[in-house]
């Protein structure tokens, strides 16, 4: 399953950092963070709740850069 | 100005005020250190907060650590030497707190600036209602309910006329500026802006399938397909800040140490102070920042023209394009096939043409339609049956009981029937009934007004082939060709040979050198698919077309392919103008920060002053718009 989200980041290495971190989190099966749209899309493992991923993600992105937002 | 940007340019005039004033006023000792401190802690006081953050989160090379390291040391070195020289720290953190003000707003400026130009998205929908027009969201319109847009409104959902007359601004899906006229019966596609008149359109699709969805996702999913360029640059961003730390670390350990062992003074400040500038020069911001965002501009610049590229990838091959592969019918050709002869007939000619179009009732090439359009009559499908269609070949079938046959001459040959050739240029179309020759019908199709500008356009950009691929006889392919000017023809092909042909030049041809196959989307995809990239003509309303292509063409001018390729050159040359500048100084500064010759004001010039030129060097990709017209 496939869901895009909402992001707010403010530079371009920050996002690939939050795409880093977004893939490296269990439950996901890939993830792409468009800077330019301010999107995040991510395609989740089959099977996984997306709500609880999505928590995962947002904690790991905050990790990596305490000012990005992910609007779930 | 967002929240936190005003917020940030509270802090930079406060702190710059407090600098201009310590320095004014005389103070000294503890006194003077303190004023200093809370002018540091002032504007850098986040910047610490997430280098702390990132050593505790265990991701320690990053920028804020950089600048924080950098700013700490050449305060801790003032006090240590006692110079009382605190400038220096405070200035490298407001020049990169502004360097960062600045990139935020100008990417957030950009950004808007390009997601207007792309905002086709239509708001609403007007339903009649109980005798009154009712706003809905389109995402509530189902297919095959009524719709009324005004003058002055988009059309929100693709669907037919079914009442009024209007003329349609399309310059939003492909850049075009002459209005289309529309009228009952019509079918219109959503983005398009209604001009003059009323009109009531029934709708054929949803609003997630509407053009104007598949167009918006494709723009918006497009810089997700990262070029070449960008994954070279996140893997460099990667590998290089950690190594820049490593150096700086060597730098302000190594020679001092060498230095001691050798019974010189050692020289510890001087040392420490070069590594820190060179942390400050290394931030790779100006490079990471102004890839994708020269990427972006160039795809949303290009969507403006009515030139959909589905990633910035495909950008960086179109730009490399040496060979362009036309399809003949719909790409050069307008398609619109006219009949312009019957010959060699007994029976009459309209019996001739009747029978023709009946046969051909089935199919959707424009051959059939041109003979639907010459027989002129309603089609009565009744009167038709057992149609079989044989690719490359025609058409058999049975029309009024009679056995009719229609199809070039392989087919005249497979059936064993004999035909007489004709000397006319055009698509000949032999028909046999019951078994006999009947006569033939020549039809003619019409090359595009620009098609022949747009060849030579394509050649003074750069591409150094042009081949043409059609299913048509070698007589009216070579006159074609030579008319437009194209190098080489490849003529009676089926759609299977059109891929094996593509296929034959992709291998003939240098790695380096991309070939781009254009096509109207009409039954060439595989073709389009196969090409290193796909180009799509006229692609207004034609779903195979966007999927399989890799640039889609909103208007069928020829003239868009030429514009295509000098837009992606245009966003290639920024995006390499950036990358080469910004290595340079930056490697040039770092050299020369080693060296003791840069000091931090250099430093911070090579951080944000680059930064600030890449980004708008980036903004540049945007403007393509003179970029079709002949030079």
């Amino acid at each position: 399953m496939k869901k895009t989200y909402k992001i707010e980041v403010d530079c371009a290495n920050c996002a690939n950092l939050m795409e880093d971190a977004a893939r490296k989190t269990s439950g996901v099966a890939s993830a792409v963070v468009n800077f330019m749209t301010q999107k995040m899309t991510v395609e989740f493992v089959d099977g996984q709740e997306p709500k609880a991923v999505m928590q995962k993600v947002l904690r790991a992105c905050k990790k990596v850069e305490p000012d990005c937002e992910i609007v779930l | 100005m967002n929240k936190k940007q005003k917020r940030m340019l509270a802090r930079i005039v406060i702190a710059a005020a407090m600098l201009v004033v310590w320095n004014v006023i005389p103070i000294a000792g503890a006194l003077r250190l303190i004023c200093y401190l809370i002018d540091y802690l002032v504007i850098g006081y986040d910047i610490l907060k997430k280098a702390g953050k990132g050593i505790w989160n265990r991701r320690v090379f990053d920028e804020n650590f950089l600048m924080a390291v950098a700013t700490v040391g050449a305060f801790a070195l003032a006090l240590y030497s006692g110079s009382g020289d605190y400038n220096e720290a405070i200035a490298v953190m407001l020049f990169y707190q502004v360097g960062e003000l600045f990139q935020s707003y100008a990417v957030g400026k950009s950004r808007k600036n390009i997601s207007a130009l792309m905002d086709i998205r239509p708001d609403y929908a007007n339903m009649e209602q109980n005798g009154k027009l009712v706003k809905v969201d389109p995402d509530e319109v189902e297919i095959g309910s009524v719709i009324v847009v005004k003058p002055g409104e988009k059309i929100p959902l693709d669907g037919v006329i079914t009442e009024g007359n209007s003329s349609l601004n399309t310059s939003a899906l492909t850049g075009e500026s002459l209005p289309r006229d529309a009228k009952a019966g019509d079918s219109v596609i959503s983005g398009c802006i209604n001009m003059t008149g009323v009109l009531k359109v029934q709708t054929t699709k949803e609003f997630g399938e509407s053009t104007v969805s598949k167009i918006l996702e494709l723009v918006e999913n497009s810089s997700s397909r990262k070029s070449k360029s960008e994954d070279f640059i996140s893997k460099f961003a990667r590998v290089y800040t950690p190594a820049v730390c490593y150096s700086a670390l060597a730098l302000a350990f190594l020679p001092p140490l060498i230095q001691m062992a050798a019974g010189n003074p050692a020289q510890w400040s001087v040392w420490i102070y070069r590594a820190l500038t060179f942390l400050v020069i290394s931030c790779p911001c100006a490079l990471v920042i102004s890839i994708p965002l020269s990427f972006f501009a160039g795809i949303g610049g290009a969507s403006k023209e009515g030139i959909l590229i589905k990633g910035s990838n495909y950008m960086e091959t179109l730009s490399q394009a040496k060979y362009v592969v036309f399809d003949k019918t719909g790409t050069l050709t307008q398609g619109v096939f006219e009949v312009s002869g019957v010959h060699h007939n007994e029976m009459e000619n309209a019996k001739l043409l009747e029978y023709a179009a009946l046969a051909e009732s089935a199919s959707s090439h424009p051959i059939s339609k041109s003979l639907q359009k010459a027989y002129g009559g309603q089609i009565d499908l009744s009167r038709v049956g057992d149609v079989e269609e044989i690719a490359g070949y025609g058409i058999k079938a049975q029309v009024d009981g009679r056995t009719i046959a229609i199809g070039n001459s392989k087919l005249m040959k497979e059936l064993g029937i004999e035909y007489y050739d004709c000397h006319s240029v055009g698509t000949i179309v032999h028909i046999a009934v019951d078994g006999e020759y009947a006569g033939h019908i020549v039809i003619s199709d019409i090359v595009k007004p620009h098609s022949k500008a747009a060849v030579a356009e394509l050649k003074r950009a750069g591409v150094e082939k042009t081949v043409m691929l059609t299913g048509d006889a070698k007589r009216v392919a070579e006159q074609v060709a030579g008319s437009l000017g194209i190098d080489e023809v490849y003529s009676e092909l089926l759609p299977a040979d059109k891929v094996a042909k593509v296929e034959e030049l992709l291998s003939a041809k240098q790695e380096k050198a991309k070939l781009a196959f254009v096509g109207d989307g009409i039954n060439d995809a595989p073709v389009l698919t196969r090409a290193d990239i796909g180009i799509a003509m006229g692609a207004m309303g034609s779903d195979a077309a966007i999927e399989a292509a890799d640039v889609v063409l909103m208007d069928d001018d020829p003239m868009q392919i030429p514009k295509a390729v000098k837009i992606s050159r245009k966003c290639i040359r920024i995006v390499y103008q950036n990358i080469s500048f910004a290595l340079v100084v930056k490697f040039g500064c770092l050299i020369l920060g080693a060296m003791g010759i840069a000091n931090m004001w250099y430093a911070i010039f090579a951080d944000v002053g680059v930064m600030i030129l890449a980004v708008l060097n980036a903004i540049r990709a945007l403007r393509v718009h003179g970029l079709g017209e002949k030079q």
